[in-house]
């Protein structure tokens, strides 16, 4: 005789063994983003290395001149790109931190609540054009603006990459020194107000002073995005390889050499591997700067609690 | 006492000038895109192929191409985020291993585009021999927005309460059961929506399809995984900078860059739509 009990469907596995399980497949979805941290890492690693089996290191790092394609020499030195990067980079910074730390104490303190419900979308909205769209627009209107107003036959120019990377930045460097301004304890203000301060004496005296390692994180932040961005300048900053001679000439910073030379060369030569190199000390770059603005911000938020 | 507020008045009018800098720019940038880029979208641009040298037709292969990549991306960056969140928020009891797993989701977040795609190139085109393709493609996209599809989910998680979850197991529920039938019902619209956005950035990213499948032009669409494709941004890319005729063509630059942010701005839509039911949900 058959019982009630096997009549009903045994489950494939016990209950304990089915929680392990899915425990451990949660887990494994939990590592793998480690995996991909590392594996982004040791990848570069391995495929640069080759590179500097015929490039000496300090050539590399060193080396005035970028000419991998070169018929006499073959010169690989990233110095004019380290230089294009940075100046693009700080150029969009010394948009982008006034305006966004100015546009974040606005909409954190001086905006009546209705402005502030619509204007914060917006911002959220400028964020998720893609950098492509940027870039097209670099070529097409803020180029040909620069060209007019300096009397250059050319508007794709360092100042160009830097105009556009300031409003990529933008919404990142307003979101985060928002959030900064806002968790400073009302205590602060309440107490400078009660001082005798007028509210603009607050903001720039209390608030933006205490906020402050927020709002550097924020532009640390800003800073990682602009020094890893790659089609805005691509397009927009000329490209021309030699070292950069003030900002009204053609840059190229290392993602846009790493953009341009990686479809035109053949896999797996001293070329192929030296752009790799490139994307190694890129990614050193940027580890360094989410590095520091992360301690920044983790320091805040202790600070804070 | 008098100078003291006309310095404040000052002071507001600066940050309000700033505040319409940055909307200045918004409304630059939009109106440029729209009022050129209008004249050109037709019924016909949308849906043929590019003609002659990419001087007359449509975008149509592109189009197609966009929205597969945008596919393949979520099939590989969502569940594994999820599961990653999941993990985090629901089992992790805040060890070493809990701090690396944060700690390389920061930073795979900040790594550069255009470092994804050399990865790709090595890892998927070369190493695991997929060849520059929609999957390669797909999947370096895919490992881009994992870190935001994390934490995306992870804000989803922290929102639903831990009543929830206590109550279900309670009644004698495993975690497993707690999770499965109390927490991601009401995770689930803010995962989609954090989910969304995501994947938004990824349709308009290029650098990261550079190298690993978008291509110049096709003559048709991507029949397997195996196939090259054509992609809006890599597309605009080419109409704007390696044209051979880059005057002629800009109006259809034009016309894919509206498409273009109109197809991200329409997903943002739908994210933000989504929020907003869940919001009016949570209030009843």
């Amino acid at each position: 005789m058959r019982s009630l009990t096997d009549s009903v469907r045994k489950p494939w596995i016990s209950t304990a063994r089915r929680e392990k399980l899915v425990h451990g497949l949660f887990f494994v979805c939990g590592i793998f983003s480690v995996i991909v941290l590392l594996g982004i890492f040791l990848l570069l690693i391995v495929t640069a290395v080759p590179a500097f089996e015929e490039i000496s290191i300090k050539e590399f790092l060193f080396g005035l001149d970028w000419n991998p394609t070169s018929y006499e020499q073959e010169t690989y030195g990233i110095v004019p790109m380290l230089v294009s990067t940075f100046m693009v980079t700080l150029g969009a910074l010394a948009i982008a931190v006034p305006l966004g730390v100015g546009t974040a104490a606005y909409l954190s303190e001086v905006a009546h609540p209705r402005v502030r419900e619509i204007a914060k979308p917006i911002v959220e909205i400028l964020a998720g054009i893609p950098s492509v769209v940027i870039g097209f627009l670099g070529i097409v209107l803020v180029g040909p603006w620069i060209a007019r107003v300096f009397g250059l036959p050319n508007g794709l120019t360092a100042l160009n990459g830097a105009v556009l990377l300031a409003v990529m930045a933008l919404p990142t460097i307003i979101s985060i020194s928002e959030d900064a301004l806002k968790s400073v304890p009302d205590t602060y203000e309440q107490a400078s107000l009660a001082l005798g301060a007028t509210s603009w004496q607050t903001i720039v005296r209390v608030k933006i002073p205490a906020a402050l390692s927020g709002i550097i994180a924020a532009c640390m932040l800003g800073m990682g995005r602009a020094v890893g961005e790659t089609m805005t300048v691509l397009m927009a900053t000329g490209c021309s390889p030699a070292m950069p001679e003030s900002f009204l000439g053609p840059v190229r910073t290392l993602t846009s050499s790493i953009a341009i030379e990686l479809g035109e060369v053949a896999y797996n030569t001293t070329h192929y591997y030296a752009l790799f190199a490139l994307g190694l000390v890129l990614f050193v770059i940027t580890f360094i700067i989410n590095l520091i603005s992360d301690v920044i911000l983790h320091r805040y938020e202790k600070a804070h609690r | 006492m008098r100078k003291k507020y006309k310095k404040q008045a000052v002071g507001f009018w600066i940050l309000r000038v700033c505040m319409g800098i940055v909307l200045l720019c918004l409304a630059v940038i939009l109106w440029d895109i729209v009022s050129k880029g209008a004249g050109v979208i037709s019924w016909s641009f949308l849906t043929e192929n590019p003609r002659k040298g990419m001087t007359e037709g449509g975008i149509f292969p592109a189009i197609v191409g966009t929205f597969l990549v945008t596919v393949i991306t979520a099939i590989l960056s969502v569940p594994l985020g999820v599961g990653c969140a999941i993990y985090l928020h629901e089992y992790a009891k805040g060890g070493k291993t809990t701090r690396l797993i944060r700690m390389a989701i920061r930073n795979l977040s900040g790594v550069p585009s255009i470092v994804y795609g050399l990865f790709g190139v090595v890892l998927f085109v070369q190493f695991m021999n997929l060849g520059t393709s929609l999957l390669s493609a797909g999947m370096t996209l895919g490992l881009m927005t994992l870190p935001w599809t994390i934490t995306a989910s992870e804000e989803a998680l922290k929102s639903v309460p831990q009543a929830y979850r206590d109550g279900s197991m309670a009644l004698g529920a495993t975690k497993w059961q707690a999770i499965r039938t109390n927490v991601l019902p009401y995770a689930m619209p803010g995962m989609l929506t954090g989910m969304i956005l995501g994947l938004s950035r990824a349709a308009g990213e290029t650098a990261p399809i550079l190298f690993t499948g978008a291509v110049f032009y096709l003559p048709f669409l991507p029949k397997s995984l195996s196939d090259q494709f054509m992609a809006l941004p890599y597309h605009l890319y080419i109409m704007s900078t390696q044209h051979h005729a880059i005057e002629k063509v800009r109006p259809l630059a034009y016309g894919t860059a509206l498409v273009l942010i109109t197809l991200v701005f329409f997903m943002n839509l739908v994210a933000i739509i989504i929020r907003y039911k869940l919001r009016k949900v949570k209030l009843q």
